[in-house]
């Protein structure tokens, strides 16, 4: 089964046609991801579920263009990005794509405004204003306060709103978080899904990849994957902050 | 015993894993012990070749000669004492005298002859002071007048062409090696012309340049020797005045020294064979110098090749020695593996390095063409192999020893999670970078995650550097190498020490270069993670490998800075207090751009190999 999408005025944000994704040759091919079609309209929040090695993750990296698609297309804000050069990808991550990752990948070295404003900083921007957009950022997760703790001195939904932090640094068309919440506890799996949902409501375009039905649940639309094929395409009814401790099964 | 055969079977296991990082560790040994090998050779190696000579020529045990241009006492060279002495007196107007050799000093000389313990002598020979011109050279030369007949005391031995006649010269071999003179070649003595008849070694008198220490004058700084028929010695002196020489054997050679020292109060100038001998070493003593400083600094660099190697193959191995853990190996039986395996390898290499030592000892230490015979067969003996082996086993030890330990405390879960060590932070140097561009911000924070393996890298540069500034050093000095007041004519010893600076510093640099390699493979698996996520956020392949060559680039600089007074400073100490021009400023510079450049472009290749490792597939390998 084929997610789509209609268009919206602007067109999708991200846009994929028969993405395949094959590791191996002969009788040792592994099809990762077999012909995804997928659309995410600017704004929107994807959920992609599925059991593990069902092929989440390679489609996340695929469509935040860390690996090529063996054949398919991949369009980003109207511009088709499968072909381009290991380079020009590197630049559009930079200023197109935010990655937010289960097991975090801060830099241990580095405090939580300095892991903040790496992006900027890669980006070209000036030290200064790359230190303000992180303290902004910081602002915006609630961690004002340990801008300047290593991340060791930080907790799990700490490091990952860092994380996320760190993700919207450029001021991304999209940020794909893979598992977000995959290595954290009840209450930090519960800051993370409010700082998601906090996102979702400011008009950040999100795909996140999930084996979790309670970060699931927060999205706009839940397609379900298995064996690298999308089989099942849900759309929620507005799986907001308003629900969010119901959705999630938290308690409050 | 099952313990020996799974740590064997472990080590024997890795090393074929990684077949390169072993070959390189070898190499690396192996250059530091041929090189000590070929400094201990030297010792001594000239003793067999004088001593070869001396026998093939009936060297004379004492030679005596008049000092005729003396302007004071006389002086004595028991060991080879040089004498700065007529500065002034060179060109042919020091022959404008006109007198014969004192009669009280020939009488002094003839008398020798008859000295209890004296068995046999041939001479006195007239030694006449030449000026030789040939092939728009210049050279001051002593004319030894010789017969035709053989004698029994110093008959020097051909090794091409014949002897005196009237009319021809025989070169001594060293000297002519020196000019590039051979058989057939027409030269002019004071004017006069001969053709050079032959080429002859003597151990009467010490190869050149050192030939002026058998004569009791020295008008020109490091004459030639040249032996031309008495008559014809003569008529180079008919207006001038000629020294006279006399070759003595002893009853008792070994009491040469003696002999010389109890007739201190002669105005003659007496040198025993020992004396010789010690002026011949010279030659090989100062490549032996600069071969064992050479073969430390080669250690040194061989230790910092090997911790590298070490280092890098740990930062791959974390998860190897993880598995290893959790299937029950014990912290010691880990430190066991990674030792012996290092330990036998440095034990091959020791194999290898004493056999080429031993092989490229007659190419590097040739006692010199006025000597017959090479250094062949250098004198290893059982303290010098073990010596050797010693080394090799104390740069694996010295190299491994805190790896492995650090490898076998590494805790199981961190080391099967592939965390081998937390990096350390800089903050400051981490604030710095942020004004930098992104290669440099990306280098700069590589190279302070791991002070030590940077102090490592500024340690080989510096080496390196020392040496490469050391032989050109040496270049700088090679002008006052020259002979004065004559044609610039290279010093053999400034050659030859060239000559083993420049193989040093060869096989030093190529060991630089491996280590430049290895650092920043090491840097590279160490780094991978925050490289990939730096990656993930933008960074491209070309800022990621630009910093890693940066991050190698920013190491080197203090060490290449340190490298460049200690070349100067070791050249001056080899120099042993003769004073040193230092090389121009621009060479420096140059040295020390060029070293960095070559680090830079080093550096590139596994930088760029590693920074176009697929992303994703390490995101994906980080999970698993």
């Amino acid at each position: 089964m084929h997610a789509t999408r209609t268009p919206t005025q602007t067109g999708p944000v991200l846009r994929a046609c028969g993405l395949r994704m094959d590791y191996g040759s002969g009788t040792g091919l592994v099809r990762a991801v077999d012909g995804v079609d997928l659309e995410v309209a600017r704004g929107e929040t994807v959920a992609v579920m599925g059991p593990s090695g069902c092929g989440k993750s390679t489609l996340l990296h695929l469509l935040g263009a860390l690996e090529r698609p063996s054949t398919g297309e991949l369009w980003l804000a109207g511009r088709r990005i499968d072909q381009w050069s290991e380079k020009a990808l590197a630049r559009l991550r930079r200023s197109a794509i935010g990655f937010v990752f289960q097991a975090f990948h801060l830099l241990d070295e580095l405090t939580a405004a300095e892991n903040v404003e790496l992006p900027a900083l890669l980006a070209g921007r000036s030290p200064r204003s790359a230190r303000l957009r992180a303290s902004e950022l910081l602002e915006q997760v609630g961690l004002a306060d340990r801008a300047t703790f290593l991340p060791s001195a930080l907790s799990g939904g700490q490091r990952q709103r860092v994380a996320i932090a760190r993700a919207l640094s450029n001021d991304p068309e999209v940020v794909l978080a893979d598992e977000p919440t995959g290595n954290l506890d009840s209450a930090a799996t519960l800051e993370v899904l409010r700082l998601l949902d906090s996102l979702h409501s400011s008009g950040q375009t999100l795909v996140i990849v999930t084996h979790d039905e309670r970060v699931a649940a927060t999205a706009d639309r839940l397609i379900t994957m298995r064996d690298g094929s999308f089989v099942e395409e849900t759309r929620l009814t507005h799986g907001t902050s308003a629900r969010l401790v119901d959705l999630a099964g938290f308690e409050g | 015993m099952s313990r020996f055969f799974v740590v064997r079977r472990l080590a024997t296991a890795d090393v074929r894993r990684h077949p390169v990082e072993a070959a390189l560790l070898l190499l690396a040994i192996t250059a530091a012990t041929a090189t000590l090998t070929l400094g201990l050779a030297l010792h001594g190696v000239t003793n067999s070749p004088y001593q070869r000579t001396r026998a093939a020529t009936a060297g004379p045990d004492v030679v005596a000669s008049v000092l005729n241009l003396a302007s004071g006492p006389p002086a004595r060279h028991h060991g080879g004492r040089h004498r700065d002495r007529g500065k002034a007196l060179f060109g042919e107007t020091i022959f404008s005298s006109g007198l014969g050799p004192p009669t009280k000093q020939m009488a002094d000389l003839i008398a020798l002859e008859r000295t209890p313990g004296v068995s046999a002598h041939s001479g006195p020979y007239p030694v006449t002071w030449a000026t030789l011109r040939w092939h728009g050279l210049i050279a001051g030369v002593a004319a030894e007048g010789r017969d035709r007949a053989a004698v029994n005391v110093d008959q020097p031995l051909l090794t091409d062409g014949g002897w005196v006649r009237s009319g021809e010269a025989v070169v001594e071999q060293g000297y002519a090696d020196a000019l590039g003179i051979h058989i057939g070649d027409r030269i002019r003595l004071n004017g006069q012309a001969f053709r050079v008849g032959g080429l002859a070694v003597t151990a009467a008198v010490p190869e050149y340049p050192n030939a002026e220490f058998a004569f009791g004058g020295d008008p020109f700084p490091h004459p030639g020797l040249i032996w031309v028929t008495r008559a014809d010695a003569l008529r180079l002196a008919t207006s001038l005045r000629p020294s006279y020489i006399l070759n003595l054997r002893l009853r008792e050679p070994a009491q040469a020294p003696a002999f010389v020292n109890a007739r201190y109060d002669l105005p003659l100038s007496l040198i025993s064979a020992q004396g010789i001998e010690q002026e011949d070493a010279k030659l090989v003593s100062v490549e032996q110098r600069a071969l064992v400083v050479g073969s430390w600094l080669l250690g040194l660099l061989a230790v910092a090749s090997v911790a590298v190697l070490v280092g890098g193959r740990m930062a791959d191995q974390a998860r190897r020695i993880g598995l290893l853990k959790a299937v029950g190996a014990t912290p010691a039986l880990v430190a066991a593996v990674l030792l012996v395996e290092d330990l036998a390898l440095a034990l091959g290499a020791a194999a290898a390095g004493l056999l080429i030592g031993r092989l490229a000892a007659p190419l590097l230490t040739n006692p010199g063409a006025g000597l017959v015979g090479s250094a062949g067969t250098p004198s290893l003996t059982a303290s010098n192999v073990a010596l050797v082996v010693a080394v090799a086993v104390a740069v694996a030890i010295i190299a491994t020893l805190v790896p492995a330990v650090r490898a076998s405390r590494l805790s199981t879960v961190r080391a099967l999670a592939d965390s081998a060590r937390s990096p350390r932070r800089r903050g400051r140097l981490i604030a710095l970078s942020t004004r930098l561009p992104v290669p440099l911000l990306l280098g700069l924070r590589l190279a302070a995650r791991r002070p030590r393996r940077a102090i490592l890298s500024a340690f080989s540069v510096a080496i390196t550097v020392t040496t490469i500034v050391a032989v050109v050093t040496v270049h700088a000095n090679q002008a006052h190498q020259f002979i004065a007041g004559f044609s610039a004519i290279d010093n053999p010893r400034t050659d030859r020490i060239n000559h083993v600076l420049l193989v040093l510093s060869v096989v030093l640099v190529v060991l630089a270069a491996i280590n430049a390699i290895f650092i920043t493979w090491s840097t590279a698996i160490d780094a991978r993670h925050q490289l990939t996520v730096a990656r993930a956020l933008g960074a491209t392949p070309d800022q990621i490998s630009a910093g890693l060559s940066a991050a190698q680039v920013i190491s080197a600089i203090p060490g290449a800075i340190l490298g460049l007074p200690a070349g100067i400073e070791l050249v001056a100490a080899l120099r042993h207090g003769d004073p040193t021009t230092v090389p121009a400023a621009w060479t420096l510079i140059v040295v020390f751009l060029l070293t960095l450049i070559a680090i830079g472009v080093l550096t590139a290749i596994p930088a760029r190999i590693e920074a176009r490792r697929p992303v994703a597939e390490i995101l994906r390998a980080e999970l698993v």
